[in-house]
């Protein structure tokens, strides 16, 4: 399992929603910007990738079941979004790496069974 | 199937154009079937169908009404919109097949999925449409555990 305290410090990423549970943990990374990708092929229990950062994004994973999402490449959501996602206890993370570096770094975290090279 | 012998039963406005509300509906549905006990793998099939559906509607009709009704075993999601219809439903269930505008791609939505996955996460699915006048969807999702995802 990858723990979203390790996916933090793998990115160097920022918590946006300080009051969703720490503890989280998934088994899975989806990465996409198509909404209609998440609905169609993400697993239940996924942590998302994307770098797309409206309210859509809440919605899906609220939908699908995912289990968090990272901000790519610097995006942030508005506070109306944090919020929801606050109310849904949906972990955000932003990070200012790009996809690219975002994916080859969860590529790693996923072949060492969740365990952050640090 | 019918639905006569629904047991849980609410209707829903969706309004065509207000992107801003997309979404609503269906997470107020997968709210309230979660509060009526059904599994999660039937909760989130019916959440992901309605959510599609709903996306239509607000992409492509004028207005439109989403029905649930929950009966024993089953879950029935009927979309009646008011809009311009689907020409060629063959061609509109046909996965990558889309006819969004780039206002909609850029939101994230259009990717021409939306009808193939209501039918994979769906046990049933009829759609009537006729051009210039509208589209009804019935969408039914056991909840026994026999569905697909």
């Amino acid at each position: 399992m990858i723990a979203l305290k390790d996916v933090l410090a793998l990115l160097d990423g920022e918590l946006l929603t300080p009051s969703t549970a720490p503890d989280v943990a998934f088994r899975k990374v989806f990465a996409s910007d198509l909404m209609s990708d998440v609905l169609t092929s993400a697993e239940p229990g996924s942590l998302l990738l994307t770098g797309l950062a409206n309210a859509h994004v809440v919605c899906t994973c609220s939908v699908a079941d995912l289990a968090a999402v990272v901000f790519v490449h610097g995006k942030r959501p508005g506070q109306n979004v944090v919020g929801e996602a606050q109310t849904k206890s949906l972990p955000l993370i932003a990070t200012k790496m790009t996809m690219f570096e975002v994916c080859a770094r969860m590529a790693g975290l996923v072949e060492d069974g969740g365990h952050a090279r640090r | 199937m019918p639905a006569a012998e629904a047991v849980f039963r609410q209707e829903f406005a969706v309004k065509g154009g207000d992107f801003a509300k997309a979404g609503v509906v269906a997470c107020r549905i997968k709210e309230l079937l979660k509060d009526l006990g059904l599994n999660a793998a039937a909760i989130r099939r019916a959440a992901i169908a309605a959510y599609e559906a709903e996306m239509n509607v607000i992409m492509y009709a004028w207005e439109g009404r989403i029905d649930l009704a929950v009966s024993p075993g089953e879950v029935h999601i009927t979309v009646d919109d008011r809009g311009p219809g689907i020409v060629d439903v063959e061609l509109a269930m046909t996965e990558g097949y889309s006819t969004a505008t780039p206002e909609m791609r850029e939101l994230g939505f259009g990717a021409g999925m939306g009808l193939p996955n209501i039918k994979r996460n769906s046990d049933v699915l009829h759609i009537d449409s006729r051009t210039g006048e509208g589209t009804r969807l019935k969408i039914v999702i056991l909840t026994n555990g026999h569905g697909t995802t």
